[in-house]
């Protein structure tokens, strides 16, 4: 039994052309009992900015306290919102706070970063628990399901997907890999990120 | 074998839990009342650790009072939900953390919705239409899951109560024994027998 594994619940994201897609399941439990069909995961951080904490349940809550925090304070002093990248540095840097007693969150972060042309450029990023950055091209995984999400993103993703072929590819991706998680799935949540829109969708999963 | 139960229905919540004391194998009372009423629209029902349930039970219930006292309105249920997560969050990786697992059902007087909130000894918070706590959520969620319904008049509700502390009482090893079952509506907090 691991802590990492207690409450279970994934979280994805992809890259597409100009948007990004992120999605998790809503599973909550404790070990193998299900408590909850509805506990969100993954929380706005900017109109640009998503992240998804899976793991531990109670550091997803204090996590997300923290982070909003931070990020308010970066808003307030830069007078300026935060980027995906500069995002991500800040989450590693708060897990590595924590390097010898951490908390049990693997994050993962998707996004849409200012180019100096004025143009946005898709941006994903996750890290390990301590904070360690992983900046992929396609997608990353985390959360129990993570090793089977990596098989169905393998077979499923192709570099360039528009707004909604992506949505179809990361649903299709979570919910196929989730099903053969016990400790993921009781539904699903998706959100693409394109440069003037975000579209949310919670989608119907099996629920055994 | 501590068993704690809770749903909501139509603009109520009701909570329950055993009142049975036990210390290792012996009964020590049958008639403990482990339902907090920490405000007039706000029930907690607490198990865990013998001693950190008490302490904690009557830490929350004294710091909501003073909470009132001060603004003349108390927390609604879930800015109570999230000072008592908080509460346990912030000593858990200390040495004296509180084992304490809890219910929170409360009647939103300014939105006019009944909440309920799942709060373990970590500090996991999620708000559902029913839940328990215990060996008795084993039996009791899958009837929940069946028989729930957020429409439901109290009556239905007490039935669909009833049906889970019978499985329990049925099924479990050792019978949890009596129940104290409160229910929070806008009229307030009030016990019922069943």
């Amino acid at each position: 039994m691991s802590i990492m594994e207690y409450n279970g619940g994934s979280v994805i994201a992809m890259v597409g052309k100009d948007c990004v897609a992120i999605a998790s399941d809503l599973r909550l439990g404790s070990q193998a009992l299900g408590i909850s069909s509805n506990f969100q995961r993954i929380f706005p951080v900017t109109d640009r900015v998503y992240v998804g904490l899976p793991g531990l349940a109670t550091d997803v809550t204090t996590l997300r306290e923290r982070f909003r925090y931070r990020v308010n304070m970066y808003t307030i002093k830069e007078e300026r919102e935060i980027e995906p990248e500069t995002f991500a540095h800040l989450v590693s840097s708060t897990l590595y706070q924590h390097r010898f007693g951490p908390y049990f969150i693997e994050p993962v972060m998707a996004g849409l970063s200012k180019t100096p042309s004025g143009g946005f450029k898709p941006f994903i990023a996750a890290t390990d628990l301590i904070g360690c950055l992983n900046f992929a091209k396609d997608f990353v995984v985390a959360g129990t399901a993570s090793a089977k999400l990596f098989g169905v993103a393998e077979g499923l993703w192709e570099p360039d997907l528009e707004a909604e072929d992506l949505f179809e590819t990361i649903s299709q991706t979570l919910l196929n890999a989730v099903d053969r998680d016990a400790y993921s799935g009781w539904g699903a949540i998706v959100h693409v990120i394109t440069k003037d829109k975000i579209i949310t969708r919670t989608l119907k999963g099996r629920m055994d | 074998m501590e068993t704690s139960f809770a749903l909501t229905g139509k603009g109520y919540v009701i909570v329950a839990a055993d009142t049975t004391a036990i210390r290792s194998i012996v009964k020590m009372q049958i008639d403990q009342d482990k339902i907090k009423e920490l405000s007039p629209h706000l029930l907690m029902a607490y198990s865990g650790e013998p001693g950190d349930t008490v302490q904690f039970a009557e830490y929350v219930e004294r710091n909501i009072r003073l909470y009132q006292i001060r603004n003349l309105y108390p927390l609604r249920p879930a800015a109570a939900a999230s000072w008592i997560r908080r509460s346990i969050a912030e000593t858990l990786r200390t040495r004296n953390a509180y084992s304490v697992n809890l219910l929170l059902g409360g009647y939103d007087t300014s939105s006019h919705t009944p909440n309920l909130y799942w709060i373990d000894y970590m500090g996991t918070v999620v708000e559902v239409p029913f839940a328990a706590h215990g060996y008795g959520s084993y039996f009791a969620l899958s009837l929940l899951d069946r028989y729930h319904d957020p429409e439901a008049s109290l009556e239905e509700g007490l039935a669909t109560l009833k049906r889970c502390i019978d499985e329990v009482s049925k099924r479990l090893v050792v019978d949890p024994g009596k129940y104290k079952v409160k229910v929070v509506d806008k009229d307030g907090i009030r016990e019922v027998e069943i």
